[in-house]
This record gives structure tokens, C-alpha cells and sequence, in this order.
């Protein structure tokens, strides 16, 4: 064991970290006062909201990746989606709720990216939950003054002539990118270019991976 | 470019659930796409009835938002923007 002089480490070696422990906010005690008051008149139950929980825990950048797959693969379904995202979506079967979508294209010429300067918003039916870093101030106050170097912080370099639109989702609607499909990947079915889709590429802070990058299974 | 619709963000700073964000009030932007109407959050936000209000798509150039101090003077920032915050205009001369 390399720290057995210091006592401040568990036996395992690693630092004691203290419990979190701390009063309740006021907003936490507001949540679980609505929420208790909410199963005790009937209006829902535990199970109700622990299946909600379950539902939001079960959504994940997978859809957002079939999505975008599809758009690379039917011109009609791109239409659509460029047209009304929420109702494409929607027609391949994900639960929108009451999600108001905006499918915006990356082209050669032009790059998307998405944030949320007054809060979070996040299309959190097709992607999952925000990353952290999505709803930090740095990310939400950089992205609209200095999106080319949040950009290149995250391995996005652009030249010149590339036109960065960022979108700030301040009201109703939530948007997904639709990145440029990676070259070499003519003949690829819709299931296997979705494993090139990621969370980011589809927030517009990253690029779709390179075909080289997963395996191909044979066609 | 012409037939722009250009719009001008009010410079108010009301208190409240406000929707329209202070780094963009003032600025002269264009009518990306026109939304809605959908319930006015200003007032959905209070609880009382709220009205239907169209939603603007405002598509801002960053030489307009952010002046000298643009990182790209040709790339967009687009913004929803409820119609009682906007009034037409003409384009800015400066861009």
C-alpha cells in the first residue's frame, strides 16, 4: 500500500470523503411537500412518479441517432423533419410530449449549435438528459459571444467559410442538429449509421464518429 | 436580401418570467421563421389566463449583437422572441 503512513486515507488508500449531508433547500422541501400532498389527495401515486422517473431515466441519445440516421437515409423522412421535427419523430415512434422540435441541417458551409443562455432547455424526449456541462453558465454564456472557441475546446475546429448559427432555444421550441453524414459510408443501413451519431453531434458541439471508428459487421 | 423582415428587440427590463433575453434587447435582427401563436410565458408563468402570441425565430448577425468584439462578424445567433418584444425596422446600416 503506497499511503499506509497517512491517516487521513481509508484502509483502502483512497482520501475520506465527507457525507454530503446538509439540510433540505427550500425548493428540495417544496418538492417533496407538493409531491406528498399530490399522492395523499389521490391526484398521483409513488408509482406513478417513480414509472415517470423510470421513463426519463430511459431515454437516451439512441433516439435522437435514429433520427438523424433516417434523415441520412429517406430524403422524404428529411423533408418532414426538416419541415415539423417533432411530428417525424414522432411518426417513427417516440413519445415528443408536448416537445415543440426544430431539426436544423449542418451543410459544408454551415455549422449549427445549440444552447440555452436563460436556463436549460434540452430536447430531452430524443437525447436523454442534458449533459452538465450543457447547463454550466461557461457553456451558456460562451456559446452565443464565442462559439467558434467553445467549439475548438471541444475538437471542433472550423475554417472561415464555414457559417456558425447558434441557436438559443429562449422559448417554446427545442432543436436537434443534423450533422453532415460522414463520407465513406455509402450503402450503410439506417441502424448502422445511427452508431455513428453522437449526443454531441446532435447538440452541434461535436461531429458524427468517422466509419472508421466502429466495426462494420458484414452486410 | 431585401425582403427581410427586420425587427427591433425592445430594451425594457421588466421583472418576471421573461423570455427574452437581455443580451439580445435593442438589437436589430431578421424574421428567421414565424411560430405559434402559442400562450404568452410571461403571463403562463403567473398562473393567470394567458394570451396567444406569435413566436418570432430572429436570426441576429454576431457584428450586430456583439459589435467590435465579434468573434465572426458573419455568424448568427438565432433567438424565439415573443411578437409584443419586437417592432419592424430597417436594417442596420453598420453590417
Amino acid at each position: 500500500m503506497p499511503h499506509d503512513h497517512h491517516d487521513h486515507l481509508s484502509p483502502s488508500g483512497h482520501p475520506f470523503r465527507p457525507d454530503d449531508d446538509h439540510p433540505l433547500t427550500y425548493w428540495q422541501q417544496m418538492e417533496i411537500a407538493i409531491r406528498e400532498i399530490l399522492i395523499e389527495k389521490g391526484v398521483t401515486t409513488a408509482a406513478e412518479i417513480n414509472a415517470q422517473i423510470d421513463a426519463m431515466d430511459a431515454r437516451s441519445p439512441a433516439n435522437g441517432a435514429a433520427v438523424v440516421a433516417r434523415a441520412w437515409t429517406d430524403p422524404t423522412f428529411r423533408d418532414d423533419l426538416m419541415r415539423d421535427a417533432g411530428a417525424a419523430s414522432a411518426s417513427m415512434g417516440f413519445d415528443i410530449g408536448p416537445m415543440k422540435l426544430i431539426a436544423v441541417k449542418n451543410t459544408a458551409d454551415v455549422h449549427n449549435v445549440i444552447v440555452c443562455t436563460l436556463c436549460s432547455c434540452y430536447p430531452r424526449n430524443l437525447l436523454g438528459l442534458p449533459p452538465d456541462w450543457y447547463k454550466s453558465r461557461a457553456y451558456r454564456s460562451r456559446t452565443v459571444k464565442e462559439p467558434r472557441k467553445v467549439l475548438a475546446e471541444f475538437g471542433v475546429d472550423l475554417p472561415d467559410h464555414v457559417t456558425v448559427r447558434v441557436h438559443d432555444s429562449t422559448a417554446d421550441m427545442r432543436y436537434i442538429v443534423v450533422p453532415v453524414r460522414p463520407g465513406g459510408t455509402d450503402g450503410w443501413s439506417a441502424d448502422q449509421l445511427a452508431a455513428l451519431v453522437t449526443r454531441d453531434s446532435m447538440i452541434g458541439t461535436g461531429l458524427p464518429k468517422a466509419p472508421e471508428a466502429i466495426a462494420q459487421t458484414p452486410r | 436580401m431585401s425582403d427581410r423582415r427586420y425587427m427591433r428587440v425592445g430594451t425594457h427590463m421588466p421583472p418576471g418570467h421573461v423570455r427574452t433575453p437581455a443580451y439580445l434587447r435593442g438589437k436589430v435582427g431578421w424574421v428567421e421563421r414565424t411560430l405559434g401563436p402559442f400562450p404568452n410565458p410571461e403571463e403562463l408563468a403567473y398562473g393567470v389566463t394567458a394570451a396567444k402570441l406569435r413566436l418570432m425565430r430572429v436570426r441576429f448577425t454576431m457584428a450586430e449583437v456583439w459589435g467590435p468584439d465579434a468573434e465572426h462578424p458573419e455568424d448568427t445567433i438565432d433567438a424565439e422572441i415573443y411578437a409584443h418584444w419586437l417592432e419592424p425596422t430597417d436594417a442596420p446600416h453598420a453590417t
